[in-house]
């Protein structure tokens, strides 16, 4: 997650648009953040950090990920490594770009970084 | 007066995964559940000691009921194994019992159940994967350990797996002496059925404590198999089992790491459940999925699984510059082989295994698993590693004296 960006990893991942968590992507808490499951590709991952957790459940309930981070308290110094992290997970097609309306005229139920705004 | 609690070491935050992992997930990330220890073969290193079916196996009700709590648990995929899984009567629904409730399965055979049809049906199933079993890129050096015609019978269900448009079977392969030159072949021959290589480790688990000695990669070998690894390695599965080989120098792509208790664990066919596949004895026994509570209970809450969880602190392994890279290597092949658990593994890259072998008392006892279950009386095409002659699998299509060493 701290590990310096490669040339291209963020080629795939706009972090101004709207994503969500694939679905065909589960994820099982663990004591330090999170296993992720792809179902499609069987691929395996991990998220790191429990805030990594609940930015990644709550990305669809943002207008974009840069406004998820906001939303969940990311301090802007580690903001560019959450991004890091977040390209990797769109690499690995483990969250996809989100096409259906934003949901910034529906009222978000109470749920991870709905506190934090 | 105030019990004093033995005190756990406390999981850190933050840090590598590897790190993390020690102290064990809330569910295994891999696990192994061998659903019978009956087996059509009889392979001279089989870790189980397959054989027989064994009468207490669990009912397809009871399997189901497993699989229910390996769905609440959010255990993605099991390996599924035995014994030959697929000689169970209620494989094929206990597979799609499994797929249906979010636990997607690999599962490991030999072939013999694997014709057309059920090539097809797997083809069409998605979130399940296959590997053969093969031990030799040749029927010769296959069928020594494994069995006369097992060579054919694994090469045809690969055949009706590519015919049928399967996708990403693996070739799975165990390292022997006798076939550790034979990965750029069992590369070539996996190559052609479309399919992906899996190569592992042989362990001194099971019936394959008897050949360990003989079968086992020599340190030539090992250097070899390290060398091919980080050519290959990013196309070839290994299941992370040849961790130890990291102490050459360059770590391997994967877990570099005992998964025993932390992240793995095996499910038996009666539902014993234990630290790891090749691990099949009472020292490693957490508790049976039969018990109040479940595998859940089990898998958290057992002692003996709350023992593996700690990082190894002490021991002759942790004072070595490459302990970091190897971590002391396979619990299972150091018990097996009678080493102490904090001790080198007996192939540990460094020499010091071959000493620890050597320096082993006179008076030592390698531990025995406390289960047996292989076949008692002759088995048709059985291995002729061991020099026993091979019931031809058709009267009269040998000469009386096939398969007798003679020498």
């Amino acid at each position: 997650m701290t590990a310096p960006a490669g040339p291209d990893v963020t080629a795939v991942f706009d972090p101004a648009l709207p994503w969500q968590k694939a679905r065909s992507v589960a994820l099982r808490p663990e004591p330090f953040g999170a296993l992720v499951y792809h179902f499609g590709n069987r691929k395996l991952s991990f998220l790191k950090s429990r805030t990594l957790v609940a930015v990644v459940e709550a990305l669809a309930d943002h207008p974009s990920a840069e406004a998820t981070l906001v939303a969940c308290g990311v301090p802007e110094t580690q903001r560019p490594a959450y991004v890091k992290a977040l390209a990797d997970l769109a690499r690995s097609q483990m969250i996809e770009e989100r096409t259906s309306v934003p949901p910034t005229t529906r009222t978000l139920a109470a749920g991870p970084c709905t506190e934090a705004v | 007066m105030t019990a004093v609690l033995p005190s756990r070491p406390q999981r850190p935050t933050g840090g590598r995964l590897v790190d993390q992992f020690e102290y064990g997930l809330d569910a295994p990330i891999c696990l192994t559940w061998e659903l019978t220890y009956a087996c059509n073969l009889a392979c001279v290193h089989c870790l189980s000691s397959s054989g027989r079916r064994d009468p207490r196996e669990l009912s397809t009700a009871e399997a189901e009921a497993v699989i229910d709590e390996l769905q609440r648990m959010q255990v993605f995929y099991v390996n599924v194994g035995g014994g030959e899984p697929t000689v169970r009567p209620d494989f094929w629904h206990l597979l799609d019992y499994a797929i249906g409730h979010d636990v997607g399965v690999k599962f490991s055979t030999n072939g013999v159940k694997l014709d057309k049809t059920r090539a097809a049906q797997l083809a069409a199933t998605d979130y399940v994967d296959v590997q053969i079993s093969l031990d030799g890129a040749t029927a010769e050096v296959n069928d020594r350990v494994r069995g006369t015609g097992s060579f054919a019978t694994a090469t045809r269900a690969l055949e009706n797996l590519a015919e049928a448009g399967m996708k990403d079977f693996k070739v799975s392969v165990v390292v022997t002496r006798e076939n550790a030159g034979q990965l750029d072949e069992f590369k070539a021959l996996t190559d052609r059925y479309g399919a992906q290589l899996r190569i592992t480790r042989l362990r001194p688990s099971g019936r394959g404590a008897d050949v360990w000695d003989e079968l086992h990669p020599t340190q030539a070998q090992q250097r070899e198999l390290y060398s091919w690894l980080l050519a290959n390695g990013e196309q070839v599965l290994t299941g992370d089992s040849f961790f130890h080989l990291s102490a050459f120098g360059e770590a391997l792509p994967g877990l570099n790491l005992c998964g025993a208790g932390r992240v793995v664990c095996l499910i038996d066919p009666v539902g014993d459940v234990y630290a790891c596949p090749f691990a099949i004895h009472e020292n490693f026994l957490a508790g049976n999925v039969r018990d109040e509570g479940g595998f859940q209970r089990v898998w958290q809450q057992s002692e003996l699984f709350a023992d593996l969880r700690s990082p190894q602190t002490g021991g002759a392994c942790t004072k070595c510059a490459h302990f970091d890279a190897c971590r002391g290597g396979c619990m299972a092949a150091k018990f097996f082989t009678g080493l102490p658990l904090d001790g080198p593994d007996p192939e540990c890259v460094q020499g010091y295994g071959e000493t620890a072998l050597a320096a082993r008392d006179a008076a030592t006892v390698k531990p025995k698993s406390h289960l047996d279950h292989s076949h008692t009386g002759p088995v048709r095409g059985q291995p002729t590693l061991l020099g026993i002659p091979a019931i031809p699998s058709k009267i009269c299509d040998e000469s009386p004296l096939a398969g007798l060493d003679l020498r």
